[in-house]
């Protein structure tokens, strides 16, 4: 047992590559075999994961601390570890995969095995970059998902896939590889002031850096962060991913990829970094606000529900950019807990909106109306999730939401403002288009399965219930009892406070404000 | 000349013989030619045995010749390089019915040129092992005498060939009338102790040096020739040439550089920057436009030497650590590539362009698995062997200061990947014209498990060449 806990963390992060691996044995006509051993693969991760959860005990240190040496003469080592904002981040991660392959049961069936290998590669990637504790490894896994996610966006996507596809990697590298020389420059670093040559981010933030240093290799990762975010205006490839890339390959990307700009910025770019954080701060959250509000309004006026999904993913990442840059205790806890519902809320909209694909082969808005009546298990199910991502008291939206606007007010008023009422902005999108599709006179799809001989719109199966469920549930766990998960990460949030601070000069008094929060949060619900 | 010194050729000397075997086979008509690769294989097996079975150390042949674990990196890396275009070269050969002695026997003796050049300590043995190994290669290119781009491609190599080779003996003999010697220590020594005519002559032999390295490894604007010559040459050559005599050429810069001008490249870093980073922009930028997949490989390979040439700048001895690992990575991973382009290629040099490609992953999931595999690793993506290059020159290019310089590589990299994508876009994304699986020789399957085992076996685990290149670097300073 006590090795099962010394290893755990490397142990989920290479199971889904040792599943793939299974996989590539197999033949491409055992297809069911190959989805059975994907999602179970999948599954006993998610299980693993939640040993981390319960084993994990709430304070600032990193667990389950993995070190080999790997590239001894370069102080490179295989170094792995979670702390509480990464504890959520993986677990976000083992959650979706299982989802997504559940997902693709029908949507996918022309090379089923290349996708279920992409797939569970793409999980040990995002594992790895969450739980990365070496900046080389960091990199190593931050670059190799990009070919799986590639691969299932060109092979598996739709019309302009070839474009999508080849856009969303050159924008990705075009950022990392600026991320690289940056990390070159401090491994460099790390021999003048360390006295010998390191990878280990624990040592790395120990450095003293110059000012212009700090500017320009904040420069460097915050924009491969914020490409990946991603922030506008480098968001143009999410939408064109987004609307190409099958519902898993969506799924995974709003559900996690996006996860890991906003992961970086928490775990390089502020700590290393913390007065050129401060300087770029008003610039980061002016875009973020930007983002918010163009988002909103480049989503209200989308005929592709796949589109309008898409876009409403620059808007609600612009929040978690805000709570993260606000840098106040409740902000980026807020934050945290937005990435984790952003991944969930949008996750599931994405998994709709291909189940309502797979049925009828449109995505256009017009096409559809009254749909409520024939699909009454379906509207609601949409309805609910709409709802959480619109942020509603009671859903896990909200949480998120209310923290990052509180939050952000003593640090950016201003910004804070107009991100709630960019609030309404989504409440009018989100909820418009579920009025045209779900309600008002039946539209044509509608007209169309009236007719004897078209077969019927079904309604949920029981496939789609199974995928569905399990996120409807945490939606409302975290929307009702969400202290499990803040407190987990507020040690985590308050070190990464504290150091801005501490380098910076104190902002807000770090108190117990999380619990406060959660009272504020419970009265507002009542 | 005395025993020890026998001892320390005696990987060229069994080479050598063997060619030599095979010339005699080829005139006797017997055995059956399909036996030639066996004799040649086994020399080059014998050579690497010995490598490692009477391993020397030192200078031999008054001075000329130094061994050390330098020379024994690279004699393996030249070695596995032949024995790896040999492979390939077998189902080539027999399919356009022109398996002779010759073929075998040149590239046994390009090899042993490659091999006097990394061995060499006197800048005349320089000469000859690149004047050995240009020639039989000026051959090679122009082998398929009836096929006119192969005699096309012959013609142009051996011209401008000869052109650098003219550039390089002037330049040693510039050298040698500054410093009376061409001995690489003797050379440093008179730099050092101010021994020299002129200082002013030695900078200009040395730049001339320059030129004749950055011919053959296709420095910009040096490099013309090799997209003609490569896309001329038939494939498995064009494996080789592309491979070879770039290895053999940053070898003997590195060691010339290191051991004769002690890194003194105050005089030349400039005009060594600024080669770098043209070559890796003309290289990439070029390449992007290029659908057919040799010259592609071509100005990628164009594109590669402008990395290199990073390294050689630096002069550090990281640099000179991360240049040998790049190599290695570089020189098995483009072979594999070449190999594999020779068995897509159709009759009558059809099958080359990027169509060619479409649906490979549905015909051939392995050998379309491999491929992908060497373009990323070429476009540096972790983790395969190509990016740990890459990481290892551009850290050691940061650690000096030039962060400009990695800025533009890194660029630079970006655009090679558009290119290095495209061959994957169209096995993978695009359907194929016929269904039919791409035959794979066995003789060609050794290669591919070699180049497996390079770029993604020594991506994830690095160490053991990681130790050797260290070592290898380390004989030099």
């Amino acid at each position: 047992m006590d090795g099962l806990q010394q290893h755990l963390l490397s142990l989920i992060i290479f199971l889904p590559t040792a599943g793939a691996g299974i996989i590539i044995l197999l033949k491409e006509s055992q297809r069911a075999i190959v989805r059975q051993v994907a999602l179970g693969t999948s599954l006993v991760t998610f299980g693993l994961s939640l040993l981390l959860f319960t084993g994990f005990s709430a304070n600032d240190h990193f667990q389950y601390i993995e070190k080999v040496e790997w590239i001894a003469n370069y102080g490179i080592s295989y170094h792995v570890g979670i702390d509480g904002i990464s504890l959520l981040l993986v677990l976000l991660t083992t959650f979706i995969t299982p989802v997504a392959i559940l997902s693709s049961k029908v949507a996918i069936n022309d090379r089923v095995k290349g996708f279920m290998v992409s797939l569970l590669v793409m999980e040990t990637g995002m594992l790895g970059v969450f739980a990365a504790l070496d900046m080389f490894l960091f990199y190593v896994f931050w670059e190799a998902m990009l070919i799986p996610m590639y691969l299932l966006i060109g092979i598996w996507g739709g019309e302009r896939r070839l474009y999508a596809a080849i856009k969303f990697v050159l924008f990705t590298m075009f950022g990392s590889l600026l991320m690289l020389v940056a990390i070159l420059v401090l491994y460099s670093l790390s021999k003048v002031q360390l006295g010998h040559y390191t990878t280990n981010y624990l040592e790395l933030t120990s450095l003293t850096l110059s000012a212009s240093m700090q500017t320009w290799l904040f420069l460097a990762f915050a924009l491969s962060f914020a490409i990946k975010v991603p922030l506008f205006p480098f968001h143009t490839w999410l939408p064109d991913a987004h609307v190409e890339a099958p519902t898993a390959g969506s799924v995974i990307l709003a559900g996690v990829l996006l996860k890991m700009g906003g992961y970086g910025f928490l775990r390089y770019c502020i700590p290393l970094f913390p007065q050129a954080t401060a300087q770029f701060t008003p610039w980061i959250v002016g875009l973020a606000v930007i983002g918010i509000i163009y988002g909103g309004m480049v989503a209200l006026v989308q005929t592709d529900i796949k589109k309008l999904v898409a876009y409403s993913s620059v808007s609600h990442l612009g929040y978690v950019v805000l709570g993260i840059f606000a840098l106040s205790l409740q902000s980026v806890s807020g934050s945290i807990i937005q990435m984790v519902n952003h991944g969930l809320s949008t996750g599931a909209l994405f998994l709709l909106v291909g189940m309502l694909y797979e049925r009828t082969h449109t995505r256009q808005i017009a096409d559809y109306g009254g749909l409520a009546e024939v699909m009454p298990h379906y509207s609601v199910v949409f309805i609910i999730v709409t709802l959480a991502s619109i942020g509603l008291p009671g859903l896990n939206g909200f949480v998120g939401e209310f923290l990052i606007i509180v939050g952000s007010y003593g640090t950016q008023p201003t910004a804070a403002i107009l991100a709630a009422l960019g609030v309404i902005l989504s409440a009018v999108y989100l909820l418009w288009m579920v009025h045209r599709v779900f309600y008002g006179p039946p539209g044509a799809i509608l007209q169309a399965s009236r007719d004897e001989a078209a077969p019927k719109l079904a309604d949920l199966s029981r496939r789609e219930w199974a995928v569905m469920v399990p996120i409807l549930a945490l939606i409302f766990v975290l929307g009702v009892y969400p202290k499990p998960f803040l407190s987990r990460i507020e040690p985590a949030v308050r070190r990464l406070v504290v150091t801005y601070q501490t380098a910076h000069g104190p902002v807000v008094p770090a108190a117990e404000l999380v619990d406060e929060q959660l009272i504020m949060i419970e009265k507002e619900m009542n | 000349m005395n025993a020890a010194d026998i001892l320390s050729t005696l990987p060229e000397l069994v080479l050598t013989v063997t060619a030599l075997g095979l010339l005699l086979l080829e005139v006797m008509g017997k055995p059956p030619r399909a036996r030639f690769v066996w004799v040649a294989l086994g020399g080059v097996g014998l050579a690497l045995g010995l490598e490692f079975a009477v391993p020397s150390e030192g200078q031999f042949y008054a001075g000329m010749i130094s061994v050390d674990l330098f020379t024994r990196f690279f004699n393996v890396l030249f070695l596995t390089t032949a024995a790896g275009s040999l492979l390939i070269s077998v189902p080539y050969l027999r399919r356009t019915l022109e398996e002779r002695g010759e073929y075998y026997a040149l590239t046994l003796f390009a090899t042993v040129g490659m091999m006097f050049m990394a061995k060499a300590h006197d800048l005349t043995i320089t000469f000859l092992g690149l004047e050995l190994l240009s020639v039989s290669l000026y051959i090679l290119v122009a082998f398929y005498r009836n096929r006119v781009r192969s005699n096309e491609a012959g013609l142009k190599y051996l011209l401008l060939g000869a052109f650098s080779t003219g550039f390089f003996l002037f330049g040693i003999a510039l050298i040698y009338g500054s410093t009376g010697t061409t001995h690489y220590d003797g050379i440093r020594l008179a730099i050092g102790s101010g021994e020299q005519l002129s200082m002013a002559l030695t900078v200009t032999g040395f730049g001339l040096l320059i030129i004749g390295f950055a011919f053959k490894v296709a420095l910009v604007p040096f490099h013309m020739y090799a997209p003609d010559v490569y896309e001329g040459a038939p494939t498995p050559i064009t494996a080789f040439v592309s491979t070879g005599p770039k290895v053999a050429g940053f070898a003997a810069f590195l060691k010339v550089i290191a051991t004769a001008f002690a890194f003194t490249t105050q005089h030349w870093w400039g005009i060594l920057w600024i080669l770098a980073a043209i070559t890796m922009t003309v290289g990439n930028i070029t390449a992007l436009r290029q659908d057919n997949l040799k010259r592609m490989l071509a100005f990628s390979g164009v594109a590669h030497a402008g990395y290199l040439a990073i390294a050689i700048m630096v002069g550090s001895a990281d640099s000179a650590f991360a240049l040998l690992f790049y190599l290695a990575a570089y020189a098995i991973t483009t072979l594999g590539a070449f190999g594999i382009v020779s068995l897509i290629e159709g009759e009558d040099e059809s099958g080359l362009d990027m169509d060619s490609y479409r649906g490979l992953a549905r015909r051939s999931p392995y050998l379309a698995g491999v491929f992908a595999l060497i373009m990323l690793s070429l476009a540096g993506f972790p983790p395969t062997a190509g990016f740990l290059g890459k990481f290892f020159i551009f850290s050691a290019a940061i650690d000096e200061g030039y962060t400009w310089l990695v800025i533009i590589a890194v660029v630079n990299s970006l655009i090679s990947v558009y290119y290095y994508l495209r061959p994957v876009v169209a096995m993978y994304m695009q359907e194929p014209a016929d269904e039919s699986a791409v035959a794979v020789p066995a003789f060609i399957v050794p290669v591919l498990l070699l180049v497996v085992l390079v770029a993604l076996g020594l991506g994830l685990f690095p160490m053991s060449l990681v130790k050797n290149s260290i070592a290898a670097a380390g004989s030099l300073f």
